[in-house]
């Protein structure tokens, strides 16, 4: 018999509901493998062992009596650290955060408390989400459970280990420019950053606020589809959540792709991108075209010019937003005679590296005498990126390229080289630009046994379309290889 | 060419304390990535707006409702220094 | 009150703020109240704890577009909020959520009058903000720059906050406090907030310059901010002018600061000026949409528009009040309100205004109590003015009627009888007692047939005294008139 934390979503809840287990029994089975895990992994900030146990309780009480809450009731799933949890320690990775403990629950957390999800820890990541590695973590480095030697993405690092690993059935993760797809793809995860809006940023640490979204990290598209549907929709504590309907996410998964237009980003598709993720990519299309789609060629000119954009509207909004960290309300201070200094050491000593890199970086972005060529110059160039985007849905109903442009890199291969680390983004950060939905699907396993990601992106609000041509590259991909570690070294830490 | 900035005045505005090292450190790395930032002014704008919503909506608003404040020993419990029911800092420098 | 050196104009600006009292804050649904414990009114939003968001508050939006209609400003279709940052403990996020371009108000005016001269002050532009929390300078002295800690409350953090900002249309201190008192006025009247200075809930910074009269540069103007009543506002620009001009005159050069007024040295004082000059950052505020203030919203408000300070004067003028009493009148709308309805109720309104104006509001001064607790109606006043109109109270008798109604003793018919005030207005009473006293002297009443109109005072006086002073004298002396034939 399998593991119970191998299970998909959807047979776990099959076996809930049919008694076959309890909810308490699948989070046994969840933290029997973080036991095995996390000393490689370091997958997790905090394991809420007390809170997720009483949960898993009211969820096995509450399916005895007929409460079925759908389908992640009773399901154990991770949250990445830069979502607030009330009475759960929330550090977003930095030290400026150390010991922080809020008073309240993001919504997305909320939503998935309401539908009977047992909520198990806080994932690592990078430093306020900041980095393509979960490198920059003040708390240490999570490991690719594919090759410990090797990251696993970033930002949400942490959230995809631990899913890939199985100490977590799904994960909610955090996407500025890429940081749920990127490591996804580098997991062999499904990884799904929806329409700006559709999901509320209430309670989500904001990084660049115009780009942020939450999503879902999960083992197949149709669990990503059952996390995204439990978190999505307007809340009135977020002024720019999507007031409209959401849309059917998880209606058209087995409709196939029979006359769909798909076009293919040229741009993201040849210089810089690594030749067995070209190649994986290619035969993914091949298959789709198999299957019945229409595959189109198309040129979007300012994606060249979108990662630039990005490194200074991203670190703009972040100078601004991450200024509330100052050692006056919560968190760390460092003292100082006046509160200038108190200030100033604090956030010195807080921050890490790459944070102070890039609240540097933005603050002269928006700084007099500069703003105009750079950040004003960003959010135009932003302006294009999205009547590229509009012109090509003119064409096709989705577009379709890699998610990362290599396959995972080694711990402290890019540490050095931040324009390296910065381009690993180069795919995914165009959807964040234009507001709209991508996710990432495992297609392949290049020739040292790492998984390469496909990216599926469409139109703001176009997830229906969107998950209907990610199932059928799952379906065509066969995709069924699971990370090793978790299974074949079984060490107790 | 990597872009020249004053990285002491920047620090100063983003208020942190940084050693003279760690200034000239920050000053080249940056210098670097905006070298490549730049490349968003050679594409011509002129007639561009710029995006600052990525949804086109307007007018979301809240109702004029008073919702339960917080716990005050609740919020005082995460703060570095408080007294009375007051966060406590050192004394302010300069005015606003 | 405040002369200009001769030879020298002062170019002024105010900038406004106005906190509005709501019952939610900007940004959260925390109570906007101030008698409250520190730190009670708090929540993740204006505390700025992680991950919060802020959603604006429709009423505060409703309450800008109110005042810069009431301001005859253009009120922008679309309108953006911007974030400017700066570090300073008593603002959470550190940065202010703010307006840049794009405000919701601009380009208004407020006309002023001063000694019967109206100036238009043109208003540049009315935006919306949210506050800041409320700092404590502890440590010896209790001076900012004593002070070896700061004590912060975050209750007054996020309440809506309204800047106006003029064009540097004043010209004189006297103007300057016109222009605040109207604004003051104005604000009240639309009941979105009590502004009051001694509490903070309205704060005014002057933006002060002089230069030689006849020339049009603008020299180099300071800031002067902590002023906390109309009269230190102009107290404080009176002093500004005057230093400036002596730095000028003495062939130095004014220094482009912020001061601080001392009221109790009655002087401004620079604050410590910082190595460099602020540079805020503005940008878009990326948590909130833009604005859009449309047409059916904006003729909503219009609609809604309570009579303005300044309408209110026209309308009390053209019932009968003269100036100097209208503006008294609509300075409270409780004693306009009197007024109104007692001059609709058919009472003489120039005797109501000068009731209005000096009895009552010297009674209410003396009790130590609000005019809305005396014990006072318009039916009152009606009543009152009735009797003095039908001859049955003088002038002066109706004055202490009015005190006595005042203070509670009923209503002016209970309380002139109560004061044995009532004057003899029958006339077939009067007739009487002008044919007994007649009778008693005839020789007078002969005299005044052979048209000697002396001897009329004193039959008036016989009268007066017969009837322990309460005929209507006029009256008398018309029955009298009558008596001798004429
Ligand atoms: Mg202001
Ligand atoms: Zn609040």
């Amino acid at each position: 018999m399998t593991d119970l934390a191998d299970l998909s979503i959807a047979d776990a809840g099959r076996g809930l509901r049919d008694g076959e287990f309890t909810a308490q029994e699948l989070l046994d089975a969840t933290w029997r493998r973080a036991a095995v895990t996390e000393a490689h992994l370091h997958a997790y900030l905090v394991l809420d062992r007390e809170g997720a146990r009483r949960s898993a309780a009211r969820a096995d009480e509450e399916l005895a009596a007929g409460t079925d809450r759908g389908p992640l009731h009773g399901i154990p799933v991770a949250v990445k650290d830069n979502l607030s949890t009330r009475g759960v320690e929330t550090t977003c990775a930095s030290q400026i955060l150390a010991g922080y403990t809020p008073p309240y629950d993001a919504t997305a957390v909320e939503r998935l408390r309401d539908a009977g999800a047992v909520i198990v820890g806080k994932t690592n990541l990078d430093e306020f989400a900041m980095g393509s590695s979960t490198e920059n973590s003040a708390y240490g480095p999570t490991r690719n459970p594919w090759d410990t030697d090797r990251v696993p993405g970033g930002s949400s690092g942490g959230s995809a280990a631990a899913v890939a690993a199985g100490s977590a059935f799904a994960a909610l993760g955090s996407d500025t420019g890429g940081s749920i797809r990127q490591p996804a793809a580098l997991t062999g995860l499904v990884g799904a950053k929806p329409t700006y809006g559709l999901v509320s940023r209430y309670g989500l640490v904001a990084f660049a606020s115009s780009l942020d979204q939450i999503g879902p990290l999960a083992r197949s598209v149709p669990d990503a589809v059952d996390v995204l549907s439990a978190i999505a929709g307007w809340d009135r504590h977020d002024a720019t959540s999507y007031p409209g309907d959401v849309p059917e996410m998880g209606r058209s998964l087995d409709a196939g792709v029979q006359g769909v237009r798909i076009g293919v980003v040229t741009e993201l598709m040849g210089e810089g991108i690594a030749p067995e993720v070209l190649a994986a990519t290619a035969s993914t299309i091949e298959r789709l075209a198999a299957a019945g789609a229409e595959i189109v060629d198309v040129s979007m000119p300012s994606t060249e010019y979108a990662l630039s954009a990005y490194y200074l509207i991203a670190p703009a909004e972040c100078s601004s937003n991450l200024a509330r960290f100052d050692g006056v309300r919560y968190g760390l201070r460092v003292d100082g005679g006046t509160v200038e200094e108190m200030m100033a050491r604090t956030r010195a000593e807080g921050f890490g590296p790459e944070v102070i890199r890039r609240i540097l970086l933005g603050t002269y972005a928006l700084s007099a005498g500069y703003y105009d060529a750079f950040y004003g110059q960003a959010q135009k160039v932003r302006t294009l990126v999205r009547r590229d985007f509009a012109a090509a849905y003119e064409q096709v109903d989705v577009l379709v390229s890699p998610t990362s442009p290599t396959t995972a890199f080694r711990i402290g291969e890019r540490s050095d080289d931040p324009i390296a680390m910065y381009y690993s983004d180069v795919c995914t950060i165009p959807s964040n630009l234009a507001g709209d939905p991508a996710v990432s699907v495992p297609v392949a396993l290049d020739g040292t046994g790492l998984p390469i990601g496909f990216q599926v992106m469409a139109p703001q609000l176009g997830e229906e379309m969107m998950f209907r041509v990610a199932a059928e590259v799952e379906r065509s991909a066969g995709f069924s290889f699971r990370a090793p570690l978790a299974t074949s070294e079984v060490v107790e830490p | 060419m990597p872009v020249e900035i004053d990285i002491a005045k920047v620090a100063a505005l983003a208020r942190i304390a940084l050693s003279d090292e760690e200034l000239a450190a920050y000053g080249a790395q940056l210098g670097v990535i905006l070298e490549h930032a730049e490349r968003v002014q050679a594409l011509p704008t002129d007639d561009v707006e710029p995006t600052s919503h990525p949804l086109p909506l307007v007018n979301a608003f809240r109702p004029d409702e008073v919702w339960p404040s917080l716990d005050r020993d609740d919020v005082l419990s995460q703060a570095p220094d408080t007294v009375d029911g007051y966060y406590r800092v050192p004394q302010i420098l300069d005015g606003p | 009150m405040s002369v200009i050196p001769e030879g020298w104009e002062a170019v002024i600006g105010i900038e406004t703020h106005v906190e509005l009292q709501t019952r939610s804050k900007m940004f959260c649904g925390c109570r906007v109240d101030f008698g409250d414990e520190p730190n009670t009114a708090v929540c993740p939003v204006c505390l700025a704890l992680p991950g919060a968001l802020p959603v604006a508050n429709e009423a505060a939006i409703d309450g800008i577009v109110r005042i810069g209609t009431a301001l005859d400003c253009t009120i922008n279709e679309r309108s953006l909020f911007y974030r400017k940052n700066y570090f300073y403990p008593d603002l959470p996020k550190n940065y202010q959520i703010s307006q840049y371009t794009y405000p919701v108000c601009e380009h208004g005016r407020i006309v002023v009058d001063v000694d019967g001269e109206p100036t238009v002050i043109g208003i540049t532009r009315v935006h919306m903000e949210e506050d800041t929390g409320k700092s404590l300078h502890m440590g010896e002295g209790g001076r900012i720059q004593d002070a070896d800690h700061t004590l912060l409350d975050f209750n007054r953090a996020g309440v809506p906050l309204v800047e106006i900002v003029t064009e540097p249309d004043i010209r004189t201190p006297d103007q300057a406090r016109a222009y605040g008192a109207e604004l003051q006025r104005i604000v009240r009247t639309l009941g979105v907030s009590d502004a009051r200075l001694e509490e903070g809930s309205m704060r005014f910074d002057a933006n002060v310059s002089v230069r030689r009269a006849g020339t049009s540069e603008l020299g180099t103007r300071t800031e002067i901010k902590n002023v906390n009543s109309l009269r230190s506002m102009q107290r404080a620009i009176a002093f500004e002018i005057e230093r400036q001009v002596e730095v000028l005159a003495a062939g130095g050069t004014v220094v482009q600061e912020t001061r601080h007024w001392n009221e109790a040295t009655g002087r401004t004082t620079a604050m410590r000026s910082k190595e460099e000059s602020e540079d805020y950052r503005y940008f878009q505020e990326p948590d909130l949409l833009p604005l859009s203030i449309d047409e059916r919203w904006r003729n909503r408000v219009k609609a809604s528009m309570p009579e303005l300070p300044a309408q209110l004067r026209a309308r009390l003028v053209a019932a009968g009040a003269d100036e100097r009493t209208a503006g008294l009148l609509a300075d409270s709308p409780l004693l306009a309100g009197l007024f109104d309805a007692a001059v609709r109720a058919g009472a003489e309104a120039r005797t109501v205004a000068s009731w209005l104006t000096g009895e009552v509001v010297a009674y209410a001064r003396r009790v130590g109590a609000s005019v809305g607790e005396l014990h006072l109606t318009a039916e009152h006043l009606v009543e009152l003015a009735a009797m003095v109109a039908g001859g049955e109270l003088s002038a002066t008798a109706a004055k202490q009627v009015l005190t006595g109604v005042l203070a509670g003793e009923g209503g002016p018919r209970q309380v002139a009888e109560a004061m044995d005030l009532l004057q003899i207005s029958d006339s077939g009473a009067i007739e009487a007692v002008v044919a007994d006293v007649v009778a008693d002297h005839p020789d007078a009443l002969e005299k005044i047939r052979s048209g000697d109109a002396k001897p009329i005072g004193f039959l008036v006086g016989q009268v007066m005294r017969a009837t322990g002073g309460k005929a209507d004298p006029k009256m008398v002396q018309e029955i009298i008139r009558r008596s001798a034939g004429l």
